[in-house]
């Protein structure tokens, strides 16, 4: 069921189609348009505000959209029958009643999915929540483990897709590798991941594929290169034991070169910096593209929408 | 950290199958009692009912009254659990909005109909509990008093049908009306303004205008509920007409706006 099969790449795990959501004049989503393939992690990038939860509420059938339709398998959310066993959900980790212990957030989950019990305690020991930690009360829980009580709960049907909500919040450094991890994994045995994220470097780490929103409105989608192949920037950062002399050489081939730091930044592509230290045997003892890549791109397309402003 | 377990495993499963609605009933029952709230609300409706009915008890055989009924202590549990029962009714359907449930529980069934239908069906289970309960007490303290006071009278027994129904409409005001504003303190103030400020205002109101006094009695379902004590089969027309009117009135349309501002909600 979970192996992508040659019958289950005919249908498309996520589509969403022209989906818009106003609030009165205000636009929260406008227009977007993406699908998320089985055995790929499609990460939802963007600023806070620029509309990756609607979206997601809308996925899921909590927000009606204005416009637009989004499908899972086919289908619209509302006639899956029963739709946690297909998709997992995680929108919220803190929306959990503070009077319930964790133990008891997912023996409801999994009667409601008509589950066995013994599927909670695997969950409990899949997010490594402990046996003494499921039975506080999750009034009392820190915002990582109410989030590792979230992806549980998010797991507990065995779904064949996963919708996650900035599911890294909270969780320590250590957290967010084992998150990622378990992902991946998840991903690779063909399972379909859907996360939303505002940081960069989260999102990069683990998705195939990217899609960038600001404003509601869809900027940038698809994988690592295809999303670099937006950044016309060209500069590369280098520092040498001579760089008096590889400054000399390189204005001498046309570009423009000035000091930065310890080194130089050179408006040419690293492998142009490299051949003119190789040709005049100057020692290079670091050489990066200074393009700032994603990160670079990411707040160029969104320039217009951060609430700092201008990005310089 | 742990290493990553298999997260899924492949599974023989049958996604064809939606959620039985006896099911969605079972966890709606378990949410209404598993969380501190809840269960403490459940357990003062007990408590308090004991408590009132040994007051009861001790009041009238201190002060000698003569006609003490089964019916007398079945008033006065009664007069509890119609306070209570509401704010049941309220707190199954709002506990879902004040901790932000909803989010889950309409994403493991995205057809919120059935689970508010579910939530109702809760809400009547636990007014049958409720009811037998008072009753219960009624005859334990009634035969208390028999024993006490000498001689037991059974009378009042004919209400019990009555009873029963009346405690129903109280949970079910309560429970529509939060349906209606999904606030547990808005509910809880429309219910008591409903249970104790409508009769006054109504009785002024046909006090001062003549005519206001059959148009009143329309509009008062706590007043269209009292024939049902002595039986709804012994009820004339009017009074049908009366409790149909004013139960539409105060159950039936907040329950419909209730229910469809439910389904058209944006959930966060």
């Amino acid at each position: 069921m979970r192996r992508v099969g040659a019958g289950w790449q005919a249908v498309t795990m996520i589509k969403v189609e022209g989906l818009t959501r106003t609030y009165g004049a205000y636009t929260a989503v406008d227009d977007v348009t993406f699908t998320c393939e089985p055995g790929r992690v499609t990460g939802f990038l963007g600023p806070n505000g620029a509309g990756k939860s609607t979206t997601m509420r809308i996925m899921v059938g909590l927000t009606p959209p204005t416009k637009g339709r989004a499908t899972i398998k086919g289908v619209d959310y509302h006639d899956l029958p029963n739709p946690a066993r297909t998709v997992g959900v995680l929108l919220d980790a803190s929306a959990q009643h503070g009077g319930r212990t964790g133990r008891e957030v997912l023996t409801l989950s999994a009667m409601t999915m008509g589950l066995p019990a013994s599927r909670v305690d695997e969950m409990l020991h899949l997010v490594s929540l402990s046996p003494s930690e499921a039975k506080r009360r999750v009034k009392n829980y820190s915002l990582g483990m109410k989030q590792r009580l979230g992806i549980a709960n998010a797991l507990l049907g065995d779904p064949e897709i996963l919708i996650l909500d900035e599911p890294a919040n909270g969780l320590d450094p250590a957290g967010i590798r084992w998150m990622r991890g378990l992902l991946k994994t998840y991903a690779e045995r063909g399972g379909t991941v859907l996360l939303s994220s505002h940081l960069l470097h989260e999102v990069e780490m683990i998705a195939d594929e990217m899609i960038l929103i600001g404003r509601g409105k869809i900027l940038a989608q698809g994988d690592r290169t295809a999303l670099l192949a937006h950044n016309t920037k060209v500069e590369t950062l280098a520092t040498s034991l001579d760089n008096d002399a590889l400054s000399a050489a390189l204005s001498a081939q046309g570009f423009a070169v000035t000091p930065a730091g310890d080194g130089l930044r050179i408006t040419a592509e690293p492998v142009e910096v490299g051949r003119a230290a190789l040709e005049h045997r100057i020692v290079l003892t670091d050489l990066r593209s200074g393009d700032g890549g994603l990160e670079e791109l990411f707040l160029q397309l969104t320039a217009d929408t951060q609430r700092e402003g201008v990005v310089a | 950290m742990t290493t990553i377990q298999a997260p899924a495993q492949p599974s023989a499963r049958p996604a064809g199958t939606g959620i039985p609605f006896t099911r969605l009933l079972q966890v709606e029952f378990r949410k209404s009692w598993d969380t501190r709230a809840s269960f403490w609300l459940l357990f003062a409706i007990g408590a308090i009912v004991l408590v009132a009915e040994f007051i009861a008890a001790i009041v009238l055989a201190v002060n000698n009254v003569d006609d003490v009924t089964f019916g007398t202590f079945a008033t006065v549990a009664g007069f509890v659990t119609q306070l209570l029962l509401p704010v049941l009714g309220i707190m199954v359907v709002t506990s879902e909005w004040t901790q932000r449930t909803a989010m889950v529980t309409f994403a493991l069934e995205p057809r919120r109909a059935r689970v508010i239908w579910a939530k109702l069906g809760v809400g009547l289970v636990w007014t049958a509990f409720t009811v037998v309960f008072a009753l219960v007490m009624g005859v334990v303290f009634n035969l208390l008093y028999g024993a006490i006071a000498g001689g037991t009278d059974w009378s009042g027994g004919a209400g019990v049908v009555g009873f029963v129904i009346t405690q129903a409409i109280a949970m079910l005001i309560g429970f529509s009306w939060a349906a209606l504003v999904l606030s547990t303190p808005a509910a809880i103030v429309i219910y008591f303004a409903y249970l104790f400020a409508l009769p006054t205002i109504l009785g002024i109101g046909s006090a001062l205008m003549h005519w206001f006094k059959s148009f009143a009695e329309w509009i008062n379902f706590g007043q269209a509920q009292s024939p049902l004590y002595d039986g709804f089969w012994n009820m004339s027309g009017s009074e049908w007409g009366k409790l149909v009117v004013s139960g539409i009135l105060w159950l039936a349309v907040p329950l419909a706006l209730g229910l469809r501002r439910i389904m058209r909600a944006e959930v966060k």
